[in-house]
């Protein structure tokens, strides 16, 4: 065994790490700051996303887990999972002519998508989708799409043949955002960006990209699971250490906070904590190329515990500053947000405990 | 014991319920059940329609205009209003303030303030926490310096809720720099419009805008303005606390929180099927619901042990601790009930701004509210000091 990161890895994550220090701060987070992707697709992050076949250098779990660990750490409000993740992993997992171009786009960092999957009735349901294509014309409605207002192509799943449930019928078309039929509702999401509401009414300007396109969405969604934990991972990772700093600095009744033993211990149940949502990610990362029904156990396994000490990580830091950790002034309210509202995506702590057990038999 | 209300308690119910009905207006209990901002003229009509009906001051005593309730009549009452989606009594002048001037004020003060209280031409905020006096909140620096006929005030207060609709501030303020910190201090009423105060927001995370830094630039405040003795302050700002804490288990918000997480989950569908079935989310909510019963019925013991209109002592500390608890468990609840939707982010939706994401379970903002609940283990106290509070008074004597 070996959990060091390879000399490319580690590489990588001190670059990044560099990279996103000098340039992303406060002002970023609120979104009002420059566009990072050029600077990400010259690190090679998005090139990370997917191995050589594909025309990247990585693609693996711990790819994937070293950059969304930093660009959680950073607090980093741009939607790299649902656009060039997910979207370019369901693009090379369904292979051709045509999304091997749009990939070479999105590690270029050029090509902008979102991936219109998620519907109300769905919740958590990646194989639920009412969204229908019949005729020749997609119709339905997709909600809450990250980045999806500001995309200038949607990847949209309907289903062709049979009930919601069906996955055999569901497929998947490439939509660009401004053919008539397309509405789109656009609103800022607590965690900083935006997400969007979308309609779709007798849309026939699409590019059908597979007829059965469930297994490579599930396969791209195993990806974007391990990449949001590892994201959450980063942004506990900062939060603890804000609270670190603040318990040693901030002084009440003559004393620095720290010295309260009921907050020293609090700090330490969370560092334990935190240690082992680190190895539950680093099981996930390890095993997401393994065989379904195995990397699925992992990747619920490491979102249930994330989004358990999540909570207890958001709730006490928030805690244990008082006053100032509730104000939108302070980093810590963005990092906050981000944690809890990781729990609202890919599945939250319920959703994946269910699939554990379920996996598991 | 008799675990049943009696017959006037149930007719008491009833009158409330009806009061309530006739005079809330649907728009406004729908804002209210949904987490919106609301203005300073919906709490001031509010307040008018219980002042009319003599209501308003349900713990003060009949002589000062008070309805002068039991424990258990504030208790329905409070129920009652968290149930309907009234808007809350707003606490300062009528909780806080009222109690500490009809203890401490003078007949004068009595005379003039408290009417001005009950019709609303005054609007009280609290100036108590400092920058750096938070929880040792007996550390705080704001200064009051006596010159003439007046104080002369400088400092800064923080974390005042609904200052910016305040027009009179009660303040701590230190009057002996040189004695031992609690001792130095005084209970000060001071008129916002003096020269000198300003008032800047704190903008929440949720993007609420509900409390307020306060800063004093040389105000100069009558002398006539101190309650009660010069540095004595801190014996009133501990009655004031305790009175604070008479609903502070918060049952009748934590009974409407559950039904509003019921109402949302029984809209959910996942596979067709309600998030009320789905055994997971079930189990947490059932929990929920068990802890609530019984606090509900702490509550109630607590409250019984006390006198008719006083507050309970120590016991309010518990209540506090597990009120909150629940109440932020329920607010977790709303937040998981919705799913993805608990996403899209509530300040817009606060503020009722026409292109406010859609919420196809009519839950409203529940996310930001969860995450602006998290001031209820914070502020009054926190509840680690609660924690204090309480365990010194079970140890005390045993060593």
């Amino acid at each position: 065994m070996n959990f060091e990161l390879t000399e490319e890895r580690q590489l990588l994550q001190d670059s990044l790490r560099r990279f996103l220090s000098d340039t992303y701060g406060p002002a970023e987070r609120r979104g009002e700051g420059k566009d990072i992707m050029p600077g990400l697709a010259e690190l090679g992050v998005l090139g990370a996303f997917f191995t050589e076949d594909d025309g990247g250098f990585g693609g693996s779990g711990f790819d994937l887990m070293v950059v969304f660990e930093e660009l959680g750490r950073a607090g980093v409000i741009e939607p790299l999972i649902d656009g060039p993740l997910l979207c370019g992993r369901v693009l090379a997992e369904l292979g051709g002519e045509k999304q091997r171009t749009v990939l070479e786009e999105i590690m270029a960092g050029g090509a902008s998508l979102a991936f219109a999957h998620s519907e109300t009735g769905a919740r958590y349901d990646p194989d639920w989708v009412e969204t229908r294509f019949e005729n020749g014309a997609l119709n339905g409605h997709k909600s809450v799409i990250a980045g999806g207002g500001v995309a200038s192509s949607l990847l949209v799943s309907a289903c062709t043949s049979g009930a919601p449930d069906d996955r055999d019928g569901i497929a998947l078309f490439m939509v660009p955002a401004n053919v008539p039929g397309v509405s789109i509702r656009s609103y800022p999401l607590a965690q900083g960006g935006y997400g969007a509401d979308i309609n779709l009414e007798n849309v026939t300007a699409y590019e059908q990209l597979s007829d059965q396109a469930f297994p490579a969405i599930e396969q791209a969604l195993a990806g974007a699971t391990v990449a949001q934990c590892a994201e959450t991972l980063g942004a506990m990772e900062t939060a603890l250490s804000m609270t670190r700093d603040y318990l040693g600095a901030r002084r009440q009744f003559g004393r620095p906070l720290g010295s309260f033993q009921v907050l020293a211990h609090r700090l330490a149940d969370l560092m334990l904590e935190l240690e082992q949502a680190r190895s539950a990610v680093i099981l996930a990362a390890g095993h997401l190329d393994a065989m379904s029904p195995l990397r699925d156990r992992y990747c619920s396994a490491a979102k249930n515990l994330i989004g358990r000490v999540g909570r207890l990580v958001a709730e006490e830091t928030i805690q244990m500053h008082g006053g100032i950790g509730m104000t939108a002034e302070y980093d810590l309210g963005h990092f906050a947000k981000r944690i809890i509202m990781a729990d609202h995506r890919f599945g939250d702590t319920d959703y994946h405990l269910e699939r554990f057990i379920a996996r598991s038999a | 014991m008799d675990l049943s209300f009696s017959a006037e308690d149930l007719a008491f119910r009833d009158e409330v319920r009806a009061f309530i009905a006739d005079k809330l207006p649907h728009e406004l209990s729908e804002r209210v059940r949904l987490g919106r901002k609301l203005t300073k003229q919906d709490h001031e009509f509010w307040h008018a329609k219980l002042n009319e009906k003599g209501w308003l001051a349900p713990n003060w005593p009949k002589r000062f205009g008070g309805a002068e309730w039991n424990a258990i009549r504030r208790h329905i009452f409070d129920e009652e209003c968290a149930m309907a989606h009234t808007p809350r009594i707003v606490p300062f002048g009528l909780t806080m303030l009222g109690p500490v001037l009809q203890e401490f004020g003078s007949e004068e003060q009595q005379n003039y303030w408290l009417p001005r209280i009950l019709s609303g031409a005054d609007w009280w905020c609290q100036g108590y926490s400092e920058p750096n006096a938070g929880s040792d909140l007996a550390s705080l620096k704001t200064s009051a310096v006596k010159d003439g006929d007046h104080y002369v005030v400088n400092g800064q207060k923080t974390w005042t809720t609904l200052g910016q609709y305040a027009n009179k501030i009660f303040c701590l303020v230190r009057t002996d720099a040189g004695a031992k910190s609690q001792e130095g201090i005084s209970f000060l009423l001071i008129d916002m419009e003096t020269p000198g105060v300003e008032v800047r927001p704190i903008e929440l995370l949720d993007g609420s805008v509900e409390v307020n830094e306060v800063w004093f630039s040389d105000v100069r405040v009558p002398v006539g303005n101190l309650v009660g003795e010069e540095n004595k302050g801190w014996t009133y700002a501990k009655y004031l606390l305790t009175h604070e804490r008479t609903n502070i288990a918060g049952v009748g918000f934590a009974q409407a929180g559950l039904d509003q997480v019921k109402r949302i989950a029984g809209r959910v569908r996942e596979r067709g099927r309600s998030l009320l079935e789905n055994p997971y989310f079930a189990a947490r909510l059932a929990t929920v619901e068990i802890d609530l019963m019984a606090m509900s019925t702490t509550n109630l013991r607590m409250l019984s042990k006390a006198a008719a209109g006083q507050a309970p002592g120590v016991e309010s500390s518990l209540l506090k601790i597990k009120g909150t608890q629940i109440r932020q468990e329920l607010n977790d609840l709303a937040r998981r009930a919705v799913g993805p939707h608990a996403m899209p982010f509530a300040s817009e939706a606060i503020e009722g701004v026409n292109d406010a994401p859609s919420d196809p379970f009519d839950a409203g903002a529940v996310a930001g509210k969860y995450f602006n609940m998290r001031k209820l283990s914070i502020y009054g106290g926190s509840n680690e000091i609660q924690r204090e509070i309480y365990s010194k008074s079970l140890l005390r004597g045993t060593s």
